[in-house]
């Protein structure tokens, strides 16, 4: 592979949590579940997160998508258990400004094996992938009674199916 | 310019030799770099390119011509009024449509589909009725038909599709009957690439129902010489922007016997004959079903287009697809982990790949052919019911025009080759 923002996303570790997700499991005694899809591309991801009081103890998926989106959500999942609610919220802030080129980011140890996809931010058209399972993460802290702290989206994208 | 419109009279054009290589200097946008490598265009199934004679005829009537038609009595709005109904005549003569009157020009292909919808299908679909489409349809084809299902109480029935991407055709004498209002096909497959035997489906519906036949020319009218009266449908619906024209410019043909009896679809202007407080009376075929002011250059950008696709001629254009898909689909073969879908007989298809590649999501595949300067389509094509069938969330789509050649799909098979470098 010659070409190096290519090389840069697609790291091996990315591959590696594609082709052997963490957490790919049911999550039977799961206190919320979210479904997030992108309808443009019909890649989906289905959240499972045990919450007691404002932590986070067990969090699952299941899903079916590109490298990123699964990646993306494998690497989250190994983020969360333990955390706390805000911690988990600060997380999904973080990444979203690695995402929108927040260089700063890249390197934030709080960001784990997230931070092998910061090369997707040269790559417009894939953030919304990277981004799909903390759109989970999100919707399922808001249901959970926590309020995300509001944080700049970034341009949203438009497209048609 | 080998066949733009400036030069009609030059000396290639006495012995027109079909040569790709040639053809792609009509369109501009082609000669370009994308990621620092030349454009290789494989997304033609979602839109064309414009030659050079399509933009020059948007831009001599926006300088020269611009007015609104049917209305006033000066002189740009007599010429644009000409050039408008001149290309009405000219892009229905394409498709073997002798009668301008049942040539309206609409938005695209989802706009004429919803024009039969909504005004025919509103107007006479009751309870128990049925309407029978089959599982190759886009969503233009399909989700029009659920709405005004829903309000008439008419029901949806499938013709299915086999594991090569067939249509089931020994099923389709049992799915019809007296209470079949309406059958409603794609010609070609945006996703398969079958080209569906549409005179013969029309014949059996015939036998076996009163049924009406509407075809979804989309991906057919840009590839294969059509002609509407052949086929025997009663209407026939396409889009300019796949067949060289611009965007927002497409065409329902109907039969006048079947425009006569429906409803306007909208009202405005340019539709009516007398407006009244108690209601108001309708224009003549066709601009009953045209209100408001009209897409007039995109209509005179498409009848650009026509001119030019029938100077390259549609026989050369089909069998020069047939070639690069025959091509494409040897050298493809030798990537491993390529699974190509679709009819195994090219013969049955148009220049149309969906693939499969090892465990490499369609998204990734198309993110790193872009990065080579390849543009395929990744997704479910807007036809989910297809790749539901095919067990698929995605697929990779490269699809051809004329002015594609071998060096394209050779860049094609070598940037696969690097994404299984990264896949394995």
């Amino acid at each position: 592979m010659e070409n190096p923002p290519l090389k840069s996303l697609y790291q091996q570790l990315i591959l590696e949590h594609y082709r052997k997700p963490k957490n790919k499991a049911d999550l039977p005694d799961r206190t919320v579940e979210v479904r997030m899809t992108n309808p443009v591309c019909g890649d989906e991801i289905v959240l499972q997160l045990k919450i007691e009081g404002d932590e986070i103890r067990t969090a699952r998926f299941a899903g079916q998508g590109c490298s990123i989106s699964q990646a993306s959500v494998s690497m989250m999942t190994t983020l969360l258990e333990g955390r706390k609610l805000a911690d988990a919220d600060g997380i999904a802030t973080r990444f979203t400004q690695m995402m929108h080129g927040d260089e700063s980011a890249g390197g934030d140890r709080t960001l784990g094996d997230l931070r092998a996809l910061q090369g997707v931010s040269k790559f417009p058209v894939r953030i919304k992938c990277a981004l799909l399972g903390f759109d989970a993460l999100l919707e399922a802290l808001k249901q959970s009674g926590h309020t995300p702290v509001v944080r700049d989206e970034g341009d949203e994208e438009e497209t048609t199916p | 310019m080998s066949l733009g419109a400036t030069a009609p009279s030059r000396a290639t054009l006495a012995t027109p030799v079909f040569d790709p290589a040639v053809l792609r200097r009509d369109f501009p946008i082609l000669d370009q770099e994308v990621n620092s490598r030349d454009l290789v265009y494989l997304d033609n199934a979602a839109t064309t390119q414009k030659p050079a004679s399509v933009l020059t005829a948007l831009e001599s009537y926006y300088r020269r011509d611009n007015a609104n038609v049917h209305r006033g009595i000066h002189e740009l709005s007599r010429r644009a009024t000409v050039a408008y109904e001149d290309a009405r005549a000219r892009v229905g003569r394409f498709v073997g449509a002798t009668d301008p009157a049942e040539v309206i020009f609409t938005r695209g292909t989802t706009e004429s589909i919803n024009l039969m919808a909504w005004s025919w299908g509103l107007d006479v679909l009751r309870e128990g009725d049925e309407i029978l489409l089959t599982e190759m349809e886009h969503h233009s084809n399909v989700v029009p038909w659920q709405l005004v299902a829903q309000r008439t109480g008419a029901t949806l029935r499938w013709l299915e599709i086999d594991d090569q991407g067939l249509l089931e055709l020994d099923a389709l004498p049992k799915l019809l009957g007296q209470r079949t209002r309406l059958v409603s096909l794609t010609h070609v497959s945006n996703v398969l690439g079958t080209v569906n035997p549409v005179a013969d489906i029309v014949h059996t519906v015939r036998e076996h129902s009163d049924a009406l036949v509407l075809i979804d020319g989309a991906q057919a009218v840009p590839h294969l010489p059509v002609d509407v009266r052949s086929l025997g449908c009663d209407a026939y619906a396409f889009s300019g922007h796949k067949m060289c024209g611009p965007t927002g410019i497409g065409v329902l043909w109907a039969r006048r016997a079947l425009l006569d009896s429906m409803p306007p679809f909208q009202g405005g202007g340019e539709m009516i004959r007398v407006v009244e407080r108690e209601g108001s009376t309708w224009a003549d075929l066709p601009h009953k079903f045209e209100a408001g002011t009209p897409n007039i250059a995109g209509a005179i950008g498409l009848s650009a287009a026509v001119d030019y696709l029938e100077r390259v001629g549609m026989a050369a254009i089909a069998r020069h697809e047939h070639e690069l898909l025959t091509y494409a689909l040897d050298h493809l073969a030798e990537v491993p982990g390529f699974r190509g879908l679709g009819p195994d007989q090219v013969e049955l298809r148009s220049g149309v790949i969906s693939f499969a590649l090892g465990d490499a999501h369609p998204h990734d595949i198309s993110t790193i052919l872009d990065s080579e300067g390849i543009a395929v389509r990744a997704g479910h094509h807007c036809a989910q019911l297809v790749m539901r069938h095919l067990g698929l969330p995605a697929t990779t789509r490269a699809s051809f025009y004329f002015y594609n050649t071998t060096d394209d799909v050779d860049r094609m098979v070598t940037a696969l080759h690097v994404v299984k470098g990264i896949f394995g």
